[in-house]
């Protein structure tokens, strides 16, 4: 799955919570760290718990558990490992937390994605070490606030002073055939800046972006969905397998191209991002 | 069989946010006494109280008075308010 | 005096010289105490007077008036309100020492509406709408004793203008009827201007004394500086899907009559349609019912030709309808007299509101979760009739008060005009519309059964324990062509 927006929903709001599915993002990610205060870190995690096995929904979740260097890593991890989630967003990635994430993940045979975010410079001039740790990483995160504190940069709209660390955090997501997603555009009122900050991350190379604001989803989206021509080709492929289904064929080509289970799901990610998915193509892959 | 719980002092969690409620906890009266303000008290208000009764006794709480201020949350909220309320009235 | 039918008019008495009228005078109307006029009114037990609600929650000539009445030991009054608001409260002792028995009304809440559902009042409560309201009072159904018109500015011989004065509120559609039947019509106002006032929404024709007062209300009450669109994520959300539904129904074209309320959800839809238009190149007709500042923008970026602003919600609305000839005002029956040919009529799309919807699409905004009265009809009713399409936006969960029901507590706006409701967990469509399902379902809209949706609501919400009632009916929830389509009961305390 390719997510163009993954949405932070903080942890210990349960109006956003029970919501969080709704706001068109590809995914979401529930968030233990910032935006839980420290003497709500334990009632978050029970919330977080109590929301993920009682909702069942589409939407990918992710939850951004807190670092390593600080007292809730583990309690964290503890609190989530049995949950039905996609995945975990690991802050102040590095090696050593990755590594230790990684350990975790092993000892206790857990089958999730991670994303770690580089927010650190060691993060980031580490990136490749991260993403080589482990095949779990389905994407790398850059966090513009926390960098630029580190680097001393000041943080502007234009964000010139991120270019090299976007261009770092792609490259080496593209090294390893992930996603790489940008920064999220932090005011919330200023569309217009935006979809000027997206283009601009898109154009180096971001396949998606993190967001802070519900409003911010559907722009987004948009910028990051696939061409015409995408879609055409997407809609051919599912009419081709509508077809051989009903002939009673395993395999088909279209177009001189052998039309396998990988190239399926791909065409229909392809149109669930775009908005032409029909619910009768869930039957398509049974 | 639930282990026995006892509040050992008084306790909060969650928040008079809308879709939140806030649950105070404090040692019993040899029973669970349940007080309820809730903006759909008419419609919920026994439901509520029995979420709460319920929560109580799964985490093994049998003596304890609680206070709830509901802004129309949803079970899952006021079980996990509950459970968090309870964890913090037994730490000492 | 119609000699018209005298065959023989050499019977007709033509005046002696003598006789000859002399020069008319200017009548005096001016009177500066609220004592003197209600004295001199020589109003009896039953009478029925009448206000108007443009002042809103900033109204004081209400309270004003009816304290006066209550003075001189009148009793048995009907009190004919377009609407009542928080701020008329103050009347609650009123219903309980008999100076107030019935009260007809098209909107009502706050502390006044409680008690009349907890039954405080002695008599009956009728809900109406606003073009319902017209018509009864058009059609005599209602007869109007005095009607007391709080006037934002009038001169001394009754030319009303609500955009002039410190305490303007704009148009003044809903006291148009009461001026032309009422037997008796008072200005009480604030603001006595130089003659004449203009532009006068009420003529001196039609008024018989000007109640000269020293406030007739709170600014900050009657108007909001801006209406502002909504933040709240799911809000926006239902108001995003709704622009989609509105364009699945093929009428975002060229010649778009729209109407939305105030509230954030229909802002937002508005604010959403506003760029839609933009970006498609879409000239509307008109616009209409309470106009705010989005509408009067969308006016003057030619996105509409005109306005039909029947009450103005915000300082915008009422600057633009000073200035723009194209922002016009509009009488209560012109916007909604079912008998008469009126704005509803040529409306395409509609955004409601709803406190409650029940399966059949029935719904309430006239009483709350708990079953006491805090709103009513408006324009709900009378809009959901005339328009092609009938939009209801609403949060499906919302502070775990239930949106859909069997059988709302009071059926407002009957489900037979009710076309299709947008909530954030899916998009619901009246089956008699068939057209509209077809044509969503080609725009792959997410439909969902509306008792499939109440089911998927209840699982997570729980069943909501039905309202306690005494079984007492203290009112009626009046249509448009004055039937009745539902009783209003009691509620225990």
């Amino acid at each position: 799955m390719n997510y163009r927006t993954l949405l932070f929903i903080p942890g210990n709001n349960p109006g956003m919570l029970q919501s969080s599915d709704i706001l068109g993002a590809d995914g979401v990610i529930i968030d233990l760290e910032d935006a839980v205060a420290l003497p709500e870190k334990d009632a978050a995690r029970i919330l977080v718990r109590e929301y993920l096995s009682t909702f069942k929904s589409k939407t990918a979740k992710f939850i951004r558990i807190n670092p390593l260097d600080s007292p809730y890593f583990y309690d964290d991890l503890e609190a989530i490992k049995d949950l039905n989630i996609t995945g975990i967003v690991l802050p102040k990635a590095g090696v050593e937390s990755m590594s230790k994430l990684e350990e975790y993940m092993n000892e206790n045979n857990l089958d999730l994605d991670v994303i770690p975010l580089v927010e650190t410079a060691i993060g980031l001039e580490t990136a490749l070490d991260i993403v080589l740790i482990s095949d779990r990483i389905i994407g790398l995160f850059l966090g513009a606030e926390d960098l630029t504190l580190d680097l001393g940069a000041k943080r502007t709209k234009e964000s010139k002073e991120i270019e090299y660390a976007r261009s770092r955090i792609i490259a080496a997501s593209k090294a390893k055939g992930i996603q790489a997603f940008d920064t999220p555009f932090t005011d919330t009122d200023d569309i217009e800046g935006l979809k000027i900050d997206t283009k601009n991350a898109k154009d180096l190379g971001m396949t998606g972006k993190t967001v802070i604001s519900p409003r911010h989803v559907e722009e987004i989206n948009k910028m990051f969905s696939p061409t015409v021509a995408e879609i055409d080709y997407a809609l051919r492929v599912v009419e081709g397998v509508k077809a051989a289904n009903e002939k009673g064929l395993g395999a088909f080509s279209l177009e001189g191209k052998m039309i396998d289970a990988p190239i399926i799901k791909r065409a229909l990610n392809l149109l669930r991002m775009s908005g032409d998915y029909k619910e009768e193509y869930d039957e398509l892959l049974k | 069989m639930v282990t026995k719980v006892e509040i050992k002092k008084m306790a909060t969690a969650g928040s008079v946010e809308s879709n939140d409620i806030l649950i105070m906890i404090s040692k019993g009266e040899g029973n669970i006494h349940i007080e309820l303000e809730s903006v759909v008290e008419k419609q919920f208000g026994e439901d509520i109280k029995k979420v709460i009764h319920d929560t109580l006794i799964e985490e093994g709480v049998n003596d304890v008075k609680v206070i709830a201020k509901d802004k129309g949350a949803l079970d899952f909220t006021i079980k996990a308010r509950v459970k968090a309320c309870i964890k913090r009235g037994v730490e000492s | 005096m119609n000699y018209l039918n005298n065959t023989d008019l050499s019977t007709v008495k033509v005046l002696n010289k003598s006789e000859f009228p002399s020069k008319s005078k200017a009548k005096d109307k001016v009177i500066n105490s609220v004592e003197e006029l209600i004295k001199g009114l020589d109003l009896k037990d039953n009478a029925v007077v009448s206000f108007h609600h443009h002042l809103r929650n900033g109204d004081s000539v209400l309270n004003t008036i009816m304290k006066e009445i209550q003075s001189k030991g009148i009793k048995g009054i009907t009190l004919v309100a377009s609407s009542l608001f928080p701020v008329h409260a103050e009347i609650i002792p009123l219903l309980k020492d008999g100076t107030i028995e019935n009260i007809v009304t098209s909107y009502i809440s706050g502390d006044l509406a409680k008690a009349i559902s907890y039954g405080e009042l002695k008599g009956k409560i009728i809900m109406q709408t606003h073009g319902g309201r017209a018509r009864s009072i058009l059609d005599e159904d209602i007869v109007i004793d005095v009607a007391f018109i709080a006037s934002p500015s009038s001169d001394k011989f009754g030319n009303i203008s609500g955009v002039n004065g410190h305490n303007s509120c704009g148009t003044l559609g809903y006291a148009i009827a009461d001026s032309i039947k009422a037997k008796t019509v008072i200005s009480v106002t604030d603001a006595l201007v130089e003659y004449p006032n203009y532009p006068a929404d009420i003529t001196e024709d039609y008024v018989d004394q000007v109640l000269v007062i020293d406030s007739i209300g709170r600014k900050e009450g009657i108007v909001s500086g801006t209406t502002r669109v909504t933040k709240d994520p799911i809000g926006l959300k239902i108001a995003k899907d709704t622009l989609k539904v509105m364009e699945a129904t093929g009428l975002l074209k060229d010649g778009l009559s729209f109407q939305s309320g105030a509230g954030g959800i229909s802002l937002a839809v508005t604010d959403y349609l506003r760029d839609y238009m933009i970006e498609n190149n879409i000239k509307g007709s008109f616009a209409s019912g309470g106009i705010t500042g989005y509408l009067t923008g969308m006016l003057e970026e030619g996105l509409f030709s005109s306005l039909f602003d029947v009450q103005c919600f915000d300082l915008e609305a009422i600057e633009s309808l000073k200035r723009n000839p194209n922002h016009i005002r509009m009488s209560g029956s012109q916007y909604g007299n079912p008998r008469v040919s009126s704005v509803v009529d040529n409306l395409d799309i509609v955004i409601l509101g709803a406190t409650e919807i029940d399966v059949d699409f029935n719904v309430n905004v006239t009483s709350g979760a708990d079953g006491v009265l805090m709103g009513g009809s408006g324009g709900h009713a009378d809009t959901a009739a005339g328009s092609k399409v009938s939009i209801i936006v609403s949060k499906l969960f919302s502070s775990r008060i239930p949106l859909i029901k069997d059988r709302v507590d009071v059926i407002t706006t009957p489900g037979t005009t009710v076309d299709v409701l947008v909530t954030e967990r899916g998009i619901c469509v009246n089956p008699l519309r068939t057209d509209l399902i077809e044509s969503f379902k080609k725009a792959n809209l997410n439909i969902i059964d509306i008792k499939d949706l109440k089911e998927y609501a209840e699982n997570i919400m729980g069943k909501a324990k039905p309202i306690e009632k005494t079984g007492r009916i203290i009112g009626l929830s009046e249509y448009r062509d004055g039937s009745i389509i539902d009783y209003i009961y009691e509620v225990k305390k």
